[in-house]
């Protein structure tokens, strides 16, 4: 039923958005684009010269690199992983009839609203630390050495602290998936004789599968980008331990003020991240229809 | 729940849900427990049970003074929420109703806006506030965290307003109504949750960013991501008061949300999980 | 959209109040530490002396503060009119004209008080171009109880070996009770400020005058072997995480035996309030090696800065002149007490009998401060100043990535050598990219 003049009024509609999403992106990206073809540095303004393809080369073949590209992909598929496995197991656990279901729902949803700076520093300080940490106490009421997690495990800890963040989300969205599903089926399932195993691998899972696409693709968008919990905590380290790709870039920017380096830095991220993008978007769209 | 489940088996699933949301609400918790204890008793050793002071409170308090930074953060996640949905309600509602060939694109396009590391393009964006007046001005940030969180917004949107059936709008048109009619009296109510959801997540996301709203503010427009950063590592360890200001930090934002946890439930999945 | 409206249009009526017409307001950058926190509360005395100029008060952590104001003063940003920077950044900044000279404080400002070694790290061609607020060099501090139980003194000018055997001697895990705290956090303001310093005590040095790095020379792998000998036998688990703070809670709770850092804990270490060994903290020298006539050179300085960027330099000039005066540290003094007064900067203060007499840290404080060369930081042959520290703008990135190295080797990832081979090589190449080594 669309006519003409829907149609151009849909254009108008949709233009506003379109254009400030437009500049949003060409303006940054275009002077990124730029400065990552130039010698620059904000510490020594005076210096800055063309350099052309000089940062790409320099930035790839930072030792760093490879590691933190690997780290990257740990990172988000770490926390993908725990997210998506708790996600599951509590949301099938608070399912259940419990007393209090309203409370517990509150205090497993509460993480979420916790700045990421400020969760890196209750985790680092509070939880995690080797000599006053609460994990630090409990090693010891047992009589065990305390394990200095950055130290360490410092990817793990990363990973750890990041999926504690995240796991409220994944949780609420399978909880939500979960109470949708017919329970006449399920009994229906139960009187054949089905496991309860069978049960969730034939019935739960896949009713379920659309909610876990929706939980991959938004945490994948934001765990890419994760680097406040990385500075607070271990700074990328021990050597290049849990240096990931977005924290590389970080590093030359804020450390060094290399801003011709961090550029080019970025554009490599940013096709990177458009590369899983894609992926994932293929993955994604069909189950999203 | 339809089926009976026996008393004994209600109790063994409470006590093992309560055990898990316990554990992962502690941290939370233990950061309360600690903005409540002396300086003293925040590093010697795990206790539950502190001495209930509120110095770390008053110590905050009076370094920093909070409601400036409070109503910033208000002012900012709220103003660049009703921003970002003036946009993206039209564009949105276009992509759903109307959609072409390219629709898919553009929205995976606008998405992908959102992988840019925002520390690579800050000096740019520095130079842009500088040269504009827009440094350290509420107005500035509520402009640049409308832009951050614009393709969220748009996505969410977009798929809220695909679940409104089609067939509404057609027998609405069969009646003769006309474009705006269409929309103030049928589409609107319907579309009213999806976009009390957008506007709840967009507030808690531009609530917790805290890279652009430290880098491009002083003091005017500062909010409390920088308040937070003044008090993390100072000289020596001071985890009562870090803890009393993390406190102040969260507390509105974690209240507000857990008030509203049903809508978030719908917002946050994009509508996808019905 | 009213409520859009009403939002916006307080932003307007809110921005608008902010800046009153009357007065001039200067927007002051600091960092988060005691002594900056309460001049912040110390400042009635200077906003009566002076109605019409208004303070703003930036504080941040350390790290966010130089990111922050680097950005700002490098774009000629001017959103700060006072900046708390160090003796790193000061010489840098200066010879890009970031900063405006503060060669005219006035008469009774009394430059010459300055303690001679801390404005030479603050001036340019002999142009002041930062006032200092306090200073700090690095000392060994030691728990007096625990060296006698164990039977060991430390004299006053101790040797590595002397510290090691000290160490040694006075570690008894069973009670937690550690020989040695040293800093493993890695930073180039951390972990890497005292191992610059324990390197220039062992008669090592960054560069050699072609500004090619020297981790690859003897000396450095004797500091780095030792270093991780000392902390791995002696020292406190999770080692590799500890930074000053980390260092000082453990200090004051009993659980080091020497703890060698800046001199500037002295006064939290012998406070009674905050610690548990008030009264059984000794003081000596930073150590030097057997026959090495240097004892690591450290100096820092927290100074104020006016940028040249910034719109209200007379009013900037007044305060910088007051916070750093000798009228200020009286009124710290007779506020909260002469142990507080901000320590290091001027003659004066250390001519005070009454400070003296509260502050059984001050004259090794000042010894260790005159002591510090920052003009020429290594017994060999170097092209850089800066004494725990490399006055490069590089040395930022530089010392951060080898920080993560030792730190690495701290916690027991890779070995001395690997850390120090990656190190070199992390080094020369950005050395090369900044174009030092041709």
């Amino acid at each position: 039923m669309a006519t003409r003049q829907t149609q151009s009024l849909a254009r108008l509609m949709r233009a506003p958005a379109i254009i400030l999403l437009l500049i949003w992106m060409l303006v940054p990206l275009g002077m990124t684009l730029y400065y990552s073809f130039l010698n620059y540095n904000l510490l020594s303004p005076g210096t800055t010269s063309w350099a052309g393809w000089f940062n790409y080369q320099y930035f790839y073949t930072d030792p760093a690199f490879f590691q933190s590209i690997w780290n990257t992909l740990v990172l988000v598929l770490g926390v993908l992983l725990i997210t998506v496995c708790g996600g599951i197991a509590i949301a099938l656990l608070i399912d259940k009839p419990i007393f209090g279901q309203g409370i517990v729902r509150i205090l497993v949803i509460s993480p979420f609203f916790v700045m990421p700076p400020v969760a890196a520093l209750i985790w680092k300080n509070m939880i995690m630390h080797p000599s006053y940490g609460v994990f630090a106490d409990i090693a010891k009421f047992f009589g065990a050495t305390p394990v200095d997690w950055f130290a360490q495990y410092p990817l793990l800890s990363i990973i750890l602290i990041v999926a504690w963040q995240w796991l409220p989300f994944a949780t609420l969205i399978l909880l939500t998936a979960l109470q949708s599903l017919d329970g006449e089926q399920v009994e229906a399932a139960e009187m054949d004789g089905a496991s309860a195993f069978a049960r969730f691998t034939h019935l739960t899972l896949p009713h379920m599968s659309r909610a876990i696409t929706v939980v991959i693709l938004i945490q994948t968008i934001f765990l890419l980008g994760v680097y406040a919990e990385i500075l607070v905590t271990t700074n990328g380290g021990p050597g290049y331990a849990s240096t990931n790709l977005t924290y590389l870039i970080y590093r030359a920017a804020r450390l060094n003020f290399d801003i011709g380096g961090a550029a080019a830095g970025g554009i490599i991220a940013v096709i990177l991240a458009n590369i899983v993008a894609i992926f994932l978007m293929r993955a994604v769209g069909k189950n999203l229809d | 729940m339809a089926r009976a489940v026996s008393r004994n088996t209600k109790i063994g699933y409470t006590i093992a849900a309560w055990f898990v949301a316990l554990l992962i609400f502690f941290p939370i918790l233990y950061t309360i427990i600690t903005s409540l204890k002396t300086e003293q008793e925040a590093i010697s050793g795990f206790n539950l049970i502190p001495s209930f002071t509120l110095q770390s409170y008053e110590d905050v308090q009076s370094q920093y003074n909070y409601i400036r930074p409070f109503m910033n953060s208000v002012i900012i996640a709220v103003g660049s929420t009703i921003l970002a949905l003036i946009v993206a309600i039209p564009a949105a509602w276009a992509m759903a109703f109307s959609p072409t060939k390219r629709t898919k694109d553009i929205l995976m396009w606008m998405l992908s806006t959102k992988m840019m590391p925002a520390v690579a393009v800050l000096v740019p964006i520095y130079l842009i506030f500088l040269r504009t007046g827009l440094m350290d001005t509420r107005i500035g940030l509520t402009v640049m965290l409308m832009l951050i969180n614009l393709p969220i917004v748009v996505w969410m949107l977009y798929t809220y307003f695909r679940e409104i059936p089609g067939e509404i709008l057609e027998a609405a048109r069969m009646d003769g109504a006309t474009l705006g009619q269409e929309i103030v009296y049928v589409l609107t109510p319907m579309a009213v949750p999806g976009i009390a959801s957008t506007l709840l997540l967009n507030i808690i996301l531009a609530w917790n960013e805290s890279f652009w709203t430290i880098q491009l503010t002083t003091t005017n427009a500062a909010p409390l991501s920088a308040f937070i950063a003044s008090f993390s590592s100072p000289q020596g360890l001071f985890w009562a008061k870090l803890s009393a200001a993390s406190v102040m930090a969260i507390a509105p934002i974690l209240i507000m949300g857990w008030f509203s946890q049903k809508q978030l439930v719908r917002g946050l999945t994009f509508g996808a999980v019905k | 959209m009213s409520m859009m409206w009403r939002s916006l249009m307080g932003a307007c009526a809110a921005t608008a109040l902010v800046f009153p017409a009357v007065a001039e307001t200067i927007t002051i950058a600091t960092v988060n530490n005691g002594d900056m926190i309460r001049m912040q509360k110390m400042t009635k005395s200077f906003t009566d002396a002076n109605p019409d100029i208004q303070l703003e008060w930036v504080t941040l952590e350390e790290n966010i503060l130089r990111e922050r104001v680097t950005t700002d003063i490098a774009t000629s940003g001017g959103q700060y009119d006072v900046l708390t920077i160090g003796t790193y950044e000061v010489p840098i900044w200066a010879a890009q004209d970031w900063l405006v000279a503060l060669d005219d404080l006035g008469d009774d400002y009394d430059v010459d008080d300055l303690l001679p070694p801390v404005r030479a790290a603050l001036s340019v061609e002999d142009t002041l171009y930062a006032v200092p607020f306090y200073a700090e060099s690095a000392m060994v501090m030691y728990r007096t109880d625990l060296a006698e139980a164990a039977g060991v003194t430390i004299s006053e000018n101790p040797t590595w070996t002397e510290i090691k055997a000290a160490a040694e001697a006075m570690t008894d895990k069973g009670s937690e009770t550690y020989g040695i705290c040293l800093r493993g956090k890695p930073g180039w303001g951390e972990n890497m400020a005292f191992l610059t310093a324990m390197s220039n005590s062992y008669g090592a040095r960054w560069f050699d005058p072609e500004w090619n790095p020297q981790f690859d020379s003897a000396e450095w792998n004797e500091t780095l072997t030792d270093y991780l000998d000392l902390m791995t036998n002696y020292g406190p688990p999770g080692a590799s995480s500890n930074g000053f703070n980390e260092n000082l809670s453990l200090f004051q709770q009993g659980k080091c035996g020497i703890w060698i850092d800046a001199t500037v804990a002295a006064s939290f270490v012998t406070d009674p309030a905050n610690s548990t060994v008030a009264d059984k903290v000794g003081f000596a020298k930073f150590p030097n090696k057997d026959g090495v006539d240097n004892h690591g050179n450290w100096l820092w300085a927290w100074s104020l800065a006016i940028p040249s960027s910034s719109n209200s330099p007379d009013a900037a000039k007044k305060f910088v002149a007051w916070a750093t005066s000798k009228a200020y540290t009286e009124e710290v003094a007779a506020a909260e007490g002469w142990r507080a007064a901000p320590p290091g900067t001027r003659t004066s203060l250390y001519e005070n009998a009454e400070y003296q007499a509260e502050a059984p840290f001050a004259a090794m404080t000042l010894t260790a401060i005159e002591a510090a060369n920052t003009q020429k930081s290594s017994v060999q042959d170097i092209p850089y100043t800066g004494g725990q520290f490399v006055a490069i703008p590089e040395f930022q990135g530089i010392g951060t990535a080898v920080g993560q190295q030792f730190s690495a080797a701290l916690a027991g990832q890779m070995s001395a050598t690997d850390a120090l081979a990656a190190a070199q090589a992390n080094t020369t190449r950005e050395m090369t990219r900044a174009g030092y080594i041709k």
